[in-house]
């Protein structure tokens, strides 16, 4: 078997793919030892012919089959070097684009819409210069009304004096949103709200607000109450409690103001909640009588309730931001934290 | 409204502990602000003498003070006040002491030298008041008697409690002794104010001309008044509640309106010429001066009373004039008490930009029948003898017909299932008394709770009793699907895109300055203007986003953060179209990239194109204020323009301090999500091969190569893409064109394209080129 022993030899010295393509030609070609053999065959006689025909094509077949050993192992080594050859430090490498992001307002304004559309509501949104009487006359503030007072407003060079506004609250899309469509209404209204505050870690002259509004058939005060504590529960976490104390706001009656569990202090009292453990989160309550009245809608029919909450205020709490300042200083080192 | 916890027990004996009360409050809607202890702390604080004041060598803030605290020996302290003099007597806390935040004071040695004590300022003991110096005391005390007895100070608590619009109540101690009496099933009182009977028969003459505001004017004469100190009693819970003493007369009178939430006048009616009061609406341009010594111009709407000779000594239920005032040598005292429309209070003093104790509690508006009582209270603390009967003007006061309460309404707005007696339950203590009224009850209107006038009203009275916390939360089910409008999603879409080209989101104000937005070459004569601005100045409406996002670059540029990249989107005005009232609001987007050129720009619109799916998009070239002159397009969708694109002007930059260049794109935001956009029906994708041909062409410079692909795109039937890939200038081609040149991909549907049929439409697409722009196919 000099002819095998010959060949696995030269076929295992091969170092190329060229160098083998070409033993191969030598090896099993026409002009090979086995093709020489193969035609000498013919003078053989018969058993012999037949036996030595067998051997031979063993031999090509174990040929065969170390070339194709032998091809793998030196296609494996080319990819190999092939691979080396490209070796990158990818730490070397810096981003071709670096992804922008949302503003800390936009988050939480998109997370408080999104959970109360999961709760079956619209979304909502109005001007934000607005006419006396939707900031103010359609939500039960008669002219001269001292509760006026509690809202610092801005007004405009538009039309007589004083009859055109920066809106002070999202509460006049309540009153668009009601003179638009006939309940059931279960719609939450977002938007930048103004008001003649001096700016300060806590004050913005413009800021952004929630306003929630429902009114359908039979709505309570404990259907609000059950509300606002399945949203705050669902934007803050289900240990957060909430309650409700009486207050006033001349659009809804009773009115409440919502409190919340310090996010801070999860309860146990500390600076921020001053030692209370509840946070002031906004204003809430059933729709004034007057106000549905107001937008044609009979409050002996339909019934519903209203809420109104700072965003950034909830932005702040949420990732303890701790000067309202930070939200308009469109610092980039601010805008990319979140 | 600060009220002593012993005031308020006077009248509801209640004794709880004080977190519980605060929660209490808290729960009546009159929510506790804040809580001072006073009197806490003051054991070891007694009163001293000034002896001597020496220098301490070395030391120029603090001094060696020697006083007497009336021992045998003087004692020395050390003390950083300047404020006292030899002689004063001052408070002193001995060595020993705790004071109120268990601040310990021990024997101490200040650059050498010995300190036994420390004299105090009024906040280190606990009272109103600052830390700018020592609290120098009345003169007349002893040294060495305890501070706390010689002030009059017990210990005592202070709430100060937030008072709403809606009660006008709580404005008083009897108002907030009442409602905890009723939460809490205690008894309630008022103070008897047993007074002697008139001396004589003075009776001032009082006339009421306006009795459209004013209900009720009761006048009294008080003799034998001898104007001095008041009681320490009345002094100290005045300052507890936040009242400065002034004197007996002016004390008295400050310590009926916060008892009964009555506010009341006192004359001095020697100063008062003709001895008698007329009320009667100012005439226009009428003068007066204030107490506060402020010169009052006034209208026909407001209401003064004037003197028997006719001149206004006082602006009603806001504030009293100077010429009346009571002085030391004030023997005789007129009392005014009275009730005035809360709704021409609160006009007057808003106009006037004048409030006060008084028109805070009349705009609410206050108990007339509380009067009488009010009126017999101030001589009881006064110690003054009626000089005769009060004389009792009447006028028009409000009508409080009963409010008839549906039990199934308020059950129907509440949530609960409370009884029909369980609701009168709560009403009456709370002065709503409540009787049968067929299935439901007639409930009467306490003149106390002027806000109170509808069954809504009530229903509120019954839910604050019965506790907010008390009611059964449930949530209702929404009929509706939930979701965002068309809009609103894809202006989170926009969102998601820019952020997705590496822009930061940013929100600036509304407000911009006059200058800033010349700066910007923007129309100033098309802005709404804020009529009563915050900052001076910052008085107009944002035209456009670009004034408030290029101060955000220059921002971050002065803060070594150059490149800044950044996107906003937000509501812009101009004066409103023709007929409407309200300004031209719309929402735009804009985007800014420092340190970027005009490509960014078009990027960043490429970007809203594609992830947006704008069917009919163009960029013209074009001019806008505030940019750049040969780097500006306009923005064209469904051929109206909604915004331009490129660099901002390199003047408006250097005016705003920006040292890089700015690629700029502000477009109408509403217009472009209401163009023809969004992915629409599927178009199957061809299985035939497709053929690719290279074209190029000499064009001139004035013709945008985007309107030359806009061609090649509609030039046959079978172009599925075409795209720019090379712009040359120079060699052979002639000055004042360029080489564009385009790749551009035939495909059809159903077959393979033959070489004739690839032929036939390069020939069109060429002779469309141009024919239409005038170019030429280069070689």
């Amino acid at each position: 078997m000099d002819l095998l022993a010959d060949a696995n030899k030269q076929i295992a010295d091969a170092e190329t793919l060229a160098a083998l393509s070409a033993l191969e030609t030598d090896l099993l070609g026409k002009r090979s030892a086995i093709a020489r053999s193969k035609a000498a065959l013919g003078e053989l006689a018969p058993e012999e012919r037949k036996h030595a025909g067998r051997e031979l094509n063993e031999t090509r077949a174990a040929i065969e089959a170390a070339l194709r050993s032998r091809r793998a192992e030196l296609e494996e080594i080319e990819r190999s070097a092939q691979l080396e050859a490209e070796r990158l430090d990818l730490t070397e490498l810096r981003p071709r684009r670096t992804r922008g992001h949302l503003h800390l307002v936009t988050q939480a304004t998109d997370d408080l819409v999104d959970t109360f559309v999961g709760l079956g509501f619209t979304v909502a949104e109005g001007p934000e210069v607005e006419t006396d009487w939707y900031n103010f006359g359609a939500l039960n503030f008669p002219p001269g009304h001292p509760a006026r007072n509690m809202y610092d407003t801005l007004y405009v060079d538009l039309g007589e004096p004083e009859s055109t506004l920066l809106r002070t609250h999202t509460s006049p899309v309540q009153v668009r949103i009601m003179e638009q469509q006939p309940p059931p209404i279960y719609a939450v209204m977002p938007g930048r709200c103004f008001r003649r505050d001096t700016t300060d870690a806590n004050h913005l002259p413009n800021f952004h607000q929630i306003e929630g509004l429902v009114v359908d058939h039979g709505i309570t005060f404990g259907d609000l109450a059950g509300t606002l504590d399945a949203f705050i529960k669902a934007f803050y976490g289900g240990d957060i409690q909430t309650r409700l104390r009486p207050s006033y706001f001349p659009f809804t009656e009773p009115s409440a103001e919502m409190d919340i569990t310090c996010v801070f202090c999860r309860g146990a009292g500390c600076k921020t909640c001053g030692r209370t453990g509840w946070l002031e989160l906004g204003g809430c309550g059933m729709v004034h009588p007057n106000v549905l009245t107001n937008v044609g809608i009979d409050p002996e029919v339909w019934s519903g309730f209203a809420f109104g909450f700072g965003i950034e205020r909830m932005t702040l709490m949420r990732h303890g931001v701790d000067d309202i300042r930070e939200l308009i200083s469109n610092d980039v080192r601010f805008l990319r934290q979140f | 409204m600060k009220i002593p916890r012993s005031w308020l027990r006077e009248h509801v004996p209640e004794d709880l502990a004080l977190a519980e009360l605060v929660a209490l409050l808290g729960e009546l809607g009159t929510p506790v602000e804040s809580v001072r202890e006073v009197g806490e702390g003051l054991d070891g604080v007694v009163v001293a003498r000034v002896a001597d004041i020496g220098a301490i060598k070395g030391a120029d803030k603090i001094r060696v003070v020697q006083v007497d605290a009336g021992g045998d020996d003087l004692v020395q302290v050390v003390c950083g006040a300047w404020n006292f003099e030899v002689g004063d007597l001052v408070p002193l806390a001995t060595v020993g002491t705790v004071l109120p935040g268990e601040f310990a004071i021990g024997r101490r040695k200040m650059k050498g030298v010995e300190s036994h004590g420390m004299l105090c300022a009024p906040d280190e003991l606990g009272l109103e008041g600052d830390h700018s110096g020592i609290l120098v005391l009345p003169t007349g005390l002893e040294p060495g008697v305890p501070f706390a007895e010689a002030m009059g100070i017990t210990r005592d608590v202070v709430l100060e409690l937030e008072v709403n619009a809606n009660r006008p109540d709580a404005m008083s101690v009897v108002g907030v002794a009442r409602d905890l009496a009723a939460r809490l099933g205690l008894p309630f009182s008022l103070p008897e104010a047993k007074v002697p009977d008139p001396v004589g028969e003075r009776r001032p003459t009082i006339v009421n001309e306006a009795s459209d505001v004013c209900g009720r004017f009761v006048g009294q004469v008080l003799g034998g008044v001898a104007v001095g100190p008041s009681p320490a009693w009345i002094a100290s819970r005045l300052a507890l509640a936040g009242m400065r003493p002034i004197n007996n007369v002016v004390d008295a009178s400050n310590y009926v309106m916060l008892e009964l939430g009555i506010p009341n006048h006192t004359y001095d009616l020697a100063r008062l010429p003709g001895g008698g009061l007329r009320v009667r609406h100012a005439r226009d341009g009428e003068v007066l001066v204030t107490l506060d010594d402020v010169e009052r111009r006034l209208t026909a709407e407001d209401v003064v009373i004037a003197d028997g000779e006719d001149t206004p000594v006082g602006i009603a239920g806001v504030m009293g004039g100077a010429s009346s005032e009571i002085g030391d040598d004030t023997t005789e005292v007129l009392l005014e008490a009275a009730w005035w429309k809360p709704i021409a209070i609160a006009r007057t003093s808003k106009r006037l930009n004048l409030r006060s104790e008084a028109s805070a509690r009349f705009e609410k508006g206050t108990d007339w029948t509380m009067i009488d009582l009010a009126v017999r209270r101030f001589a009881q603390l006064l110690g003054a003898v009626p000089a005769g009967p009060a004389v009792d003007v009447g006028g028009q006061l409000p009508d409080r017909a009963p409010v008839r309460l549906r039990v199934d309404r308020v059950n129907d707005l509440l949530g609960t299932s409370l009884a029909r007696e369980a609701i009168a339950a709560y009403l009456d203590p709370i002065g709503f008394a409540a009787t049968p009224d067929g299935d439901d009850l007639a409930v009467a209107l306490p003149p106390w709770r002027l806000d109170s006038a509808t069954e809504i009203d009530v229903i509120e009275e019954v839910a604050r009793m019965h506790g907010y916390h008390a009611i059964e939360r449930t949530v209702p089910r929404s009929p509706n699907a939930g979701g965002l409008t068309p809009y609103q999603r894809d202006r989170r879409l926009v969102r998601q895109i820019l952020a997705g080209e590496g822009l930061l989101e940013s929100w600036t104000t509304t407000f911009l300055s006059g200058a800033q937005i010349e700066r910007c070459h923007l129309d100033l004569g098309d802005t709404v203007t804020v009529t009563n601005p915050l900052v001076a100045g910052e008085d107009r409406l944002r035209p456009s986003l670009l004034p408030g996002l290029l101060a955000s670059i220059a921002y971050n540029e002065s803060h070594r953060q150059p490149g800044a990249a950044l996107f906003e989107i937000g509501k812009t005005f101009r004066r409103p179209v023709a007929g409407m009232t309200l300004p031209d609001e719309r929402e735009a987007v804009a985007v800014a990239v420092a340190g970027g050129d005009a490509g960014d720009a078009v990027t960043a619109w490429h970007g809203l194109v594609e992830g947006l799916f704008v069917a009919d998009a163009r960029l013209e070239a074009a001019t806008a204020p505030g940019m750049h002159a040969t780097r500006t397009a306009r923005v064209v969708v469904d051929d109206v323009g909604i915004g331009f694109l490129g660099e901002v002007d390199p003047g408006v930059l250097a005016a705003a301090g920006i040292s890089e260049r700015v690629a700029w794109l502000e477009l109408d935001l509403e217009r472009l999500l209401s163009s023809n956009h969004g992915a629409d029906q599927y178009r199957p994708i061809s299985r035939y091969p497709s053929s690719d041909i290279d074209l190029a062409f000499e064009v001139d410079d004035a013709v945008p190569a985007g309107d030359v692909l806009r061609t090649l795109r509609r030039g046959s039937d079978l172009v599925v893409d075409a795209q720019l890939f090379d712009v040359y200038r120079g060699g052979q081609v002639a000055a004042g064109s360029r080489s564009l040149a385009y790749t551009v991909r035939l495909q059809a549907d159903d077959r393979t394209l033959t070489d004739d049929e690839v032929a036939a439409a390069r020939a069109a697409l060429i002779a469309a080129v141009e024919g239409s722009h005038g170019a030429m196919l280069r070689g």
